[in-house]
């Protein structure tokens, strides 16, 4: 079918410049989300953290469009406050691990010889412990708190992108610009992050979209599990834990948090399929 | 002949690692801060009370020391004694661990039955609308959290329909998988979600190989095209991201247990967490540890299996 | 003359909803016995041709025309009878023996499900034809060898192993798309003259799609060339290389090799051939050709019978025929 394939211009063409479908409907939450998560109270009806004990566990209604919890609060004001911790824990609990893990991946994948080898011992033990244990773990001994699940998740999460960019750099390199480059004498350092790694760098971008829809999901689970954001935070996954004591007669207060974690979640990685859907065509 | 001498490879590969994994535990527990005898004691304990602990755990020791004692403790299959529990973690473990191997092989068959068809159908409809749909529902699948999903079904199947039991574990065998479906169904949702997704790309890539054309042009009925032909060279590489996803399946058992009250090793290395029951921990992480290290001996054999250039 | 084996009429085969005419409007011939040479450069609708004959195409490729085949045609048929033709009545072969064999599957089964499905054989019976088969291709250590593993294989061995495959079911036509490209040129005739004798021993037809027309002069009796999706001359190939009727054809014969020199592929006629989507109106060479003229520029040519054997789509033949022929 070869033949075909290199002569019959593709009749998508036309679709071809267009945005893909999934980037444009990604992109379109994430923008809200970003928005809402810095303006929440301009959309909250009311205070998050405020009690009203006329109006506990209350249905969804023209007043409380999604109930209000057994203290009383907002359900939807809630919701909405908790796009701040969620949408931080987001940024947070990725921009260290592929800021690190992308220097570190830049410079094994350049060096090779001893450097990949005990680097890939290294991926090897990370990928045999579960992420999740391993995260409960470190953070049970710092203390449960968003902080110290940051510093839990990057302690492991920079690997994966240090793995990606390593691969990336190691093909890079063997290309002609990098041998100009050290013809022209430049120093190795600056052919690793001036030329290598613009080239090298959107696999992991690509990831990181990815990761930033695992980290929320990480969030909240440990959230839920009461290692993360701490009570009366708003924060979904601790919102879904508040009310999973009430989800046969209560249904509403962990029901929608749970809806904005997989509306987010879908942003973060409809925007990466049609990341990667765009950055494979321009290649 | 190849074949065992490849496993015999593979097998000897699994020391270095599983040392290091001895290492990596053995440097957790004792270097991150705060010390096990504060945890059990309170912060008020009387320094002698804490000396006492420190010894009884053999953390007066040096490092080196420490670490030679750890290692041949664990090969001797003594891996100390629970804090709370006062019972050998070998012991707690061998009553726990089956629960979460059971949880996890459950959800991993659940997860296959799923992707396996829903892949092919995607592929084969490729671009049309039952295509986007198995793609939406992969994408959703992905977003939802373990213990949002499980809690809707525990509520809706468990409380309200009473299909199915509310939490817990069962007598007996049958009993057990009655227990566990639910939990494993929501285990399974991420999982079969993402070898979907792999084995449905992997199955479009197959399809326009030219194998797969020699053998339709060899009168061959469709089925056997796609079971013979496609499906096992498509799978090589799913086989491969399944054995990758152990480690996600065992942390989503963690949260799985909790949320059904499952008296699993996820529960337990929760609740030991919690109190900070350090022999625990470090014995459970190890277990899972070796765990994930033989599913990914037994995922690179069924992979040899499915493609001989592997072995050779 | 005897009676065709194979007759394709007027067959078209599109993409992209008619927009893309890989193959346009041919017809030909092959009778029992005979190698028909189908020769042009990639791109010329050669091996889609082959491939809308055995039904292979993709769904979104629409053929229209007709193959005839033992008094039916092969576009039309139920799925099962197609079945039965496939691999059993006409076997094809693949340019490409290293992608053409499933790489996990070892060999035997790759023959033995052919020969499941069109033989009465059992198993004992297909074990054995397996083994004769092997032999018949010049497969040496038959037995063991059908344990192993295509890439246990070199690339010669690969293609027989192609070949014994598509002989299992005792096919009466082979189609072989290009089968000696990917090799080297030693094991290029070894492997051309492993179909002739096959051809011989089992009475079977052939459709040798090639761009050499070194491998034509080898192996066919006859010849079609092919441009831009269809025919433009066809001609035994003695009546052919003597005397092309057709400039295309003559600019091929230009770039064979001759004796003692490299074999260099169809280097002397500039350019490259067209994109579907870009086929020139009129005759689709007339870009390339040294005797065109306007006519050729406006109206498509139609392929006129010289003799029963010889046909030409040309308005020029007259000013080819006094050039003569390149090899001269």
């Amino acid at each position: 079918m070869t033949e075909i394939a290199s002569q019959s211009p593709s009749p998508e063409r036309s679709r071809r410049d267009r945005l893909p479908r999934p980037l444009i409907l990604g992109g379109a939450i994430l923008i809200a989300s970003v928005i809402v998560s810095i303006f929440p109270a301009v959309f909250a009806p009311y205070d998050p953290n405020t009690f009203d004990y006329n109006a506990l566990l209350q249905g969804p209604s023209r007043a409380h469009p999604m109930g209000t919890d057994n203290f009383g609060r907002d359900v939807l004001s809630r919701v909405i406050h908790a796009y701040t911790i969620d949408m931080q824990i987001a940024i947070f609990a990725t921009v260290f691990p592929f800021f690190f893990g992308t220097i570190i991946g830049a410079l094994v994948g350049y060096a090779g010889g001893i450097a990949e080898t005990l680097f890939g011992r290294i991926v090897d033990a990370v990928i045999t412990f579960p992420f999740l244990v391993l995260v409960i773990a470190i953070v049970s001994v710092l203390g449960p708190g968003l902080v110290n699940m940051y510093i839990a998740v990057g302690v492991v999460g920079w690997v994966f992108y240090a793995r990606i960019i390593a691969a990336e750099v190691k093909v890079q390199k063997r290309l002609d610009y990098a041998d100009a480059g050290r013809a022209m004498g430049y120093t190795h350092l600056r052919i690793i992050f001036v030329h290598l790694l613009p080239n090298a760098i959107t696999p992991a971008v690509v990831y990181w979209m990815t990761d930033m829809a695992l980290a929320i999901l990480l969030g909240s689970s440990l959230g839920y599990l009461g290692l993360g954001a701490q009570p009366p935070a708003a924060e979904w996954g601790v919102q879904i834990a508040d009310g999973k004591n009430f989800m046969a007669t209560a249904w509403w207060i962990s029901v929608f948090p749970g809806l904005a974690i997989v509306l987010t979640g879908l942003g973060f990685s409809l925007t990466g399929d049609g990341l990667a859907e765009v950055l494979r065509t321009k290649r | 002949m190849q074949l065992v001498s490849f496993i015999a490879r593979r097998i000897l590969q699994l020391i270095p690692t599983l040392l290091f994994i001895l290492i990596v535990v053995f440097a957790l527990v004792r270097l991150l801060p705060g010390d096990p005898a504060s945890a059990i004691l309170g912060d008020r304990a009387l320094d002698a009370d804490v000396e006492r602990i420190n010894r009884e755990l053999g953390l007066d020791r040096s490092l080196p020391v420490q670490f030679a004692v750890f290692v041949k403790s664990v090969a001797t299959g003594d891996l100390g004694k629970s804090i709370h529990l006062k019972i050998p973690v070998t012991e707690l473990i061998a009553s726990r661990l089956p629960i979460t191997i059971m949880l996890t092989v459950m959800a991993a068959l659940i997860a296959v039955v799923f992707a396996v068809p829903l892949a092919f159908v995607a592929a084969l409809r490729r671009g049309r609308l039952a295509d986007s749909a198995v793609r939406g529902a992969f994408q959703v699948g992905l977003s939802m959290p373990v213990f949002y999903l499980g809690l809707i079904l525990l509520t809706v199947f468990g409380a309200k329909l009473r299909w199915f039991p509310v939490g817990g574990y069962g007598d007996g065998f049958l009993d057990h998988l009655y227990h566990l479906f639910l939990p494993a169904v929501t285990l399974a949702l991420s999982l079969s979600a993402i070898l979907m997704r792999n084995l449905r790309s992997a199955i479009i890539g197959v399809l326009d190989a030219e194998y797969v054309l020699f053998a339709r042009a060899k009168g061959l009925r469709p089925g056997l095209v796609l079971m013979r032909h496609v499906l096992r060279n498509a799978l090589i590489s799913t086989v491969a991201l399944f054995g990758l996803s152990i480690g996600t399946l065992l942390g989503g058992a963690v949260i799985t247990e909790t949320v059904f009250a499952i008296p699993g090793a996820g529960r337990l290395m929760v609740d030991s967490i919690y109190g900070r029951d350090y022999p625990v921990v470090q014995g459970l992480t190890i277990a899972l540890a070796v765990l994930v290290s033989f599913t990914f001996l037994l995922t690179d054999l069924v992979q040899a299996w499915l493609d001989p250039r592997v072995s050779r | 003359m005897t009676a065709a084996a194979l007759e394709v009429s007027n067959l078209t085969a599109s993409f992209g909803g008619g927009r893309l005419t890989a193959v346009n409007d041919i017809s030909f011939t092959v009778r029992p016995g005979e190698v028909l040479g189908l020769v042009g450069e990639s791109g010329s609708g050669k091996s889609v041709t082959l491939r809308s004959i055995m039904r292979l195409l993709p769904a979104s490729c629409s053929v229209s025309g007709r193959v005839n085949w033992q008094g039916q045609d092969i576009l039309t048929m139920t799925d099962k009878q197609l079945r039965a033709v496939r691999g059993g009545q006409i076997s094809m072969i693949f340019q490409e023996p290293t992608t053409a064999l499933n790489p996990v599957l070892p060999v035997f089964t790759q023959i033995e499900e052919n020969l499941k499905a069109h033989t009465d054989l059992d198993r004992a019976g297909r074990a054995a034809r397996a083994r004769d088969l092997m032999d018949l291709v010049g497969i040496p250590d038959a037995a063991r060898r059908l344990r192993e593993y295509p890439h246990q294989f070199s690339g010669g061995m690969r293609q027989r192993v192609m070949i014994a495959i598509a002989l299992a079911g005792n096919p009466k036509l082979l189609l072989a798309d290009e089968p000696t490209t990917a090799l080297d040129v030693t094991i290029q005739d070894q492997i051309l003259k492993l179909i002739l004798d096959l051809r011989d021993e089992l009475s079977m037809g052939v459709v040798l799609v090639t761009h050499d027309l070194g491998v034509v002069a080898a192996t066919c009796d006859r010849m079609a060339v092919m441009y831009a999706g269809r025919i433009v001359e066809t001609g035994t190939v003695a009546e052919v290389f003597a005397q092309p009727n057709h400039a295309y054809t003559r600019g091929l014969l230009g770039s064979v090799p001759h004796a003692g020199t490299e074999r260099s592929m169809l280097l002397s006629i500039e350019g490259t051939p067209p994109a579907l989507n870009r086929i020139p109106p009129g005759c689709a060479f007339n870009p390339r050709c040294d005797f065109a003229t306007d006519p050729c520029r406006a109206q498509v040519p139609a392929l006129q019978d010289l003799s029963p054997n010889r046909s030409v789509a040309c308005f020029n033949r007259d000013a080819l025929v006094a050039a003569g022929s390149p090899l001269g």
